[in-house]
């Protein structure tokens, strides 16, 4: 009954269709997991967009990190002399009403910016790629329940659910970063489970129930490497939410507390002076802006690469 | 009809030395290279070849549809006196649905789906004849009327997801000649088709060549098809023209040892199993732009020798109208079969062995917001030990969804299924491992039925952990080297991924990942139908060879009757979520049958030129299964018709003696002879 034997002689009769030469072959063996990965980045550096946002980025990113050292004043120092002083050599963005460098408060800015938005937009991919798995690959009620939940906090503003949450929970930045992240929830969710609802019918699926495997299995080892691609995109496209959203928070005080020079936080306390400092909101409104965009020209240059 | 003169040359397209490559990555390759052919008035010049080997890309130049990153390297298409690549964007655009038109594989997105059917048609009137809206709606029925579509008032009206697939091709159709075209490039207009529609819409390109004096290019890669509708064809492979001749001369003495192998490889009506295997053509096809010194052929040829390998073989004339590129095509005609078509033994195969599968009155009803959905309508039959079962049917018959059930994906709704005098239970989670293990399913297609993430490794140990037991390690390793062996698969290939390999090794894998356990039943799901021809043999022969070797039943699921023919032991026909008609095989093939199986035999388009057969048309389309007729279900399509008792009555099961069962009004006696009163000479054996 089993194939115990092969046939050595039937083996032979019927010659090997070899389609791929032997030598891209070999070499395909080890190098394919590597070689997809060159070949995807050589798509990414042949996109314009993608290559200006992830230099802007990249900015933001190492100046979060070395901020401390590169700072011309120390981000927090007041100077009640110098107080609402237009920019200068000495303070290239200009002071605040409390006589800080807004250039240095701009450089030191993009810290909890960039903590905050990808650890928000990390939680909020998590769960969504949770639930989008499991309402997409058992459908059903689990689905149906889910999905209307999932429905009805859409029907809020994202922003009026956070500072519904932040008013209650009180606001720090675990708080914030949670918030964020349950609001995400939802929308990632619905992205990965129509992903997952054309992955579970192709055959392999039925292959893989047909001998045996269990659901998680299946939803995380079968459908979850093959959906990667809409799962990178979306969370491009969270993180630039996920830093707007910070930023309108702290903006509204529900987020990080002052002296943080957290950009929101720097421009909700330069409003006042609009007229006569205009740059105190201008800087930092501006590193904002470059940022998100930056985030979005990424998203985009990497969903064309998916796509293609 | 045509505002510009018709040009009366002798030749209306001439494709003198095109080469075309694409530019992917950096890096050229050749996909068309040299070709040069011509097309005479009114003539229907055939291209065939195997996937991959440049036909649409030569349709599509024809056209200069080409995609942009196509370059034309060489060459010049002349149509109507000017070279269609060099023509103005201007002129093109009134040239294509002027002078020229195409009809594409897939109807469905050939049409816009959100502009009724009319509108359509009518815009071609009102852009090319400057017609008002009324009259293009006008000239759209007439139009209509002459592709024969029933109803063509109402079709007008109607939206293209509304219409059959058949209808919808008609369709475009209708469009691609309503100016009356000088050149009509038709790619595959049949291949997404079922059996009996194909049948149809390729009469109606027959018929419609009297009418409007278009000359023809036919792609397919169909050989039978391409046989029948055109007067001269052109054989491609990897990109170069490498044999071209008068359609019958050509397919009854090939001389390119290609077109001899293309033609020994499918099975033809009549043969089986057990007189002679397939010949599968060795090796694969060149990767895509390869450049070869010699003939590009010369690997894979049983006569190549050493000229073969350094000196292209041009196209040479064989007599004055056929052409191949092969040194030696004189000793094509001698070529013999490869040993590799020894008959089969078929020791102790066949009925004597007891009923393996039992399958008694079985129902599958989808719920569906439109009602319910009854996909399989009360099937009963039995597959024996060591037997193939052949399903047959179009699409949306139910043959899926019976084998779905069959192997535990979906549940059934009604009905027994034993295997072994066991009841098993249709839920698949409550299936165990020995079940699963007995019941496994090879899929249809072999892109998808691999994990593309996955190494073939990891999908085939899976299988052994868990259908055998096997936990990782030497035992596995060893287990899967032979299962790798038996299905030929040289053990390079288990490190790659499913991308790396072509069609036919995924399929191997698959095939392999079903024999993993040691299967007593396996559910092949048209294993060959998304697979070239030359690749198709090869795993049909592989099926055969694991039948015997394993001892497994097989009920094996496909539209193609020759094919069925060939490997199935009894054959069984469904029809809208019934059976129809079973017994074997070749009792099925021969009167009497169900009319509908008499409708589906004489669909096939057969390489056999000397025996044209009168078809039998099916009227309408495939009734809703959602809604399905009273009576017998066939009624309403069935050309032997009787009358209300049809409407009324369920039909009855008739015997024909040595097994054959089929469900008619019609007894058999009185049904053999009005089929076979109707079909003359009887079916070539």
């Amino acid at each position: 009954m089993a194939i115990d034997r092969p046939d050595p002689a039937s083996a032979l009769t019927l010659p090997e269709p070899s389609v791929v030469p032997q030598s891209t072959a070999a070499a395909g063996a080890r190098l394919s997991r590597r070689e997809r990965y060159k070949e995807l980045a050589r798509a990414l550096m042949r996109s314009k967009t993608f290559v200006v946002g992830a230099a802007i980025l990249l900015f933001w990113i190492v100046d979060a990190i070395v901020w401390r050292w590169v700072v011309p004043h120390q981000p927090d120092a007041t100077d009640v002399i110098a107080t609402l002083k237009g920019p200068s050599t000495a303070h290239w963005f200009g002071t605040d009403a409390l006589g800080r460098d807004v250039f240095s408060r701009v450089l030191a800015g993009a810290q909890s910016v960039l903590t905050i938005a990808p650890l928000a937009t990390a939680l909020g991919i998590a769960g969504g790629v949770i639930v989008g798995l499991v309402t997409g690959y058992y459908r059903g009620i689990v689905d149906n329940v889910i999905m209307r939940v999932v429905d009805g906090m859409l029907a809020f503003p994202l922003i009026i659910i956070a500072v519904l949450v932040l008013a209650v929970a009180g606001s720090s930045t675990a708080n914030v970063v949670f918030v964020i992240a349950i609001v995400f929830t939802p929308l990632v969710a619905r992205t990965v489970r129509s992903a997952v609802l054309v992955e579970r019918e192709r055959e392999y699926v039925a292959a893989a129930k047909l001998r045996g495997e269990s659901g998680p299995y299946i939803m995380g080892a079968e459908i979850l490497p093959n959906i990667t691609g809409p799962i990178a995109v979306e969370a491009t496209v969270r993180l630039g939410y996920a830093i707007f959203t910070s930023a309108t928070l702290s903006f509204l005080g529900l987020g990080l507390r002052p002296p943080s020079p957290d950009w929101g936080l720097a421009v909700a306390d330069g409003r006042a002076y609009l007229q006569i400092a205009s740059w105190i909101v201008l800087f930092p409104a501006l590193a904002l802006a470059t940022l998100v965009v930056a985030v979005n020209l990424v998203a985009d240059g990497l969903k064309q690469v998916v796509e293609e | 009809m045509a505002t510009a003169p018709v040009q009366q040359e002798a030749r209306p397209v001439d494709i003198e030395h095109l080469t075309i490559s694409y530019r992917r990555r950096g890096k050229s390759l050749r996909v068309i290279n040299d070709v040069s052919l011509h097309i005479r008035p009114g003539e229907a010049y055939g291209l065939v070849g195997e996937s991959g080997c440049g036909k649409t890309t030569v349709a599509m130049a024809l056209m200069r549809y080409l995609a942009p990153n196509a370059v034309v390297e060489g060459g010049r298409i002349m149509f109507g006196g000017e070279d269609v690549l060099t023509l103005s964007q201007d002129t093109l655009r009134r040239w294509r649905g002027e002078k020229m038109a195409m009809v594409y594989q897939d109807p469905g997105s050939a049409l816009n789906p959100s502009i009724r059917v009319g509108d359509q048609i009518a815009e071609v009137y009102r852009y090319h004849r400057g017609m008002a809206k009324g009259a293009g709606l006008e000239a759209a029925r007439a139009m209509l009327d002459k592709v024969r579509i029933t109803d063509p008032e109402r079709v007008l009206r109607r939206y293209p997801h509304e219409l059959s697939g058949g209808q919808q091709q008609r369709v475009v159709i209708a469009m691609a000649l309503a100016t009356d075209p000088d050149l009509l490039v038709l790619d595959e207009p049949t291949t997404g088709l079922d059996a009996t529609v194909e049948a149809e819409v390729l009469d109606l390109v027959e018929q419609l060549r009297d009418e409007f004096n278009a000359s023809i290019l036919f792609i397919s890669h169909n050989l039978g098809i391409v046989a029948r509708m055109c007067e001269r064809v052109g054989v491609l492979y990897a990109g170069r023209l490498i044999e071209e001749g008068p359609a019958r001369e050509l397919f009854q003495d090939p001389r390119h040892p290609y077109t001899l192998a293309l033609l020994r490889c499918v099975p033809r009506l009549g043969m089986r199993k057990d007189v002679r295997r397939l010949d599968p053509i060795p090796g694969s096809l060149p990767p895509l732009g390869v450049e070869v010194e010699g003939c590009i052929y010369a690997d894979r040829c049983p006569i190549a020798r050493e000229r073969c390998r350094v000196e292209a073989p041009p196209l040479s004339p064989v007599n004055d109208r056929h052409r191949a590129a092969c040194h030696f095509h004189e000793e094509v005609p001698s070529i013999s079969p490869s040993p590799e078509t020894a008959p089969v033994v078929v020791a102790g195969n066949g009925t004597g062995d007891g009923v393996l599968l039992h399958v008694d009155d079985l129902v599958k009803t989808y719920r569906s917001g439109g009602g319910d959905v009854t996909a399989v309508a009360g099937v009963s039959f039995e597959v024996n030990r060591g037997e193939v079962f052949g399903l047959v049917g179009e699409s949306g018959s139910g043959k899926t969804s019976l084998a779905k059930t069959l192997v535990g994906l979906v549940d059934a709704t009604e009905g027994k299924i034993q295997l072994d005098g066991l009841e098993v239970s249709s839920k698949e989670q409550r299936r165990n491992r020995e079940l699963r293990r007995n019941v496994q399913m090879v899929f249809q297609n072999p892109d998808t039925a691999l994990n593309p993430r996955h190494t073939i490794q990891r999908i085939l140990g899976r299988s052994l952990k868990l259908l055998a037991g096997l936990r990782g390690g030497e035992k596995q390793q060893a287990r899967m080297l032979e299962l790798a062996a038996s299905v030929r698969l040289e053990p390079r290939y288990l490190e790659v991924r499913p991308a790396a390999l072509s069609g036919g090794l995924k399929q191997r894998v698959s095939i392999a990942r079903a024999f993993a356990g040691t299967p007593r039943l396996v559910l092949c799901d048209e294993p060959v139908s998304a697979l070239d021809v030359s690749v198709q043999a090869a795993i049909l022969n592989l099926l055969v060879d694991l039948q015997l070797s394993e001892r497994v039943s097989y009920v094996f699921i496909s539209h193609d009757l020759a094919v069925v023919r060939y490997l199935a032991d009894r054959i069984g026909v469904m029809y809208l979520g019934w059976l129809v008609d079973v017994g074997p095989a070749e009792a099925v093939f021969n009167p009497p049958h169900h009319p509908y199986t008499e409708a589906l035999v004489s669909a096939i388009p057969t390489l056999d030129l000397d025996a044209p057969r009168p078809r039998i048309k099916l009227e309408g389309t495939l009734p809703s299964p959602a809604n399905p007729p009273s009576g017998c279900r066939f009624h309403t399509r069935c050309p032997r018709f009787l009358g209300d008792i049809c409407k009324e009555q369920e039909p009855p099961w008739q015997r024909d003696g040595d097994g054959h069962v089929y469900r008619c009004h019609i007894p058999p006696d009185q049904l053999r002879g009005a089929q076979l009163a109707d079909r003359p000479s009887a079916l070539p054996d």
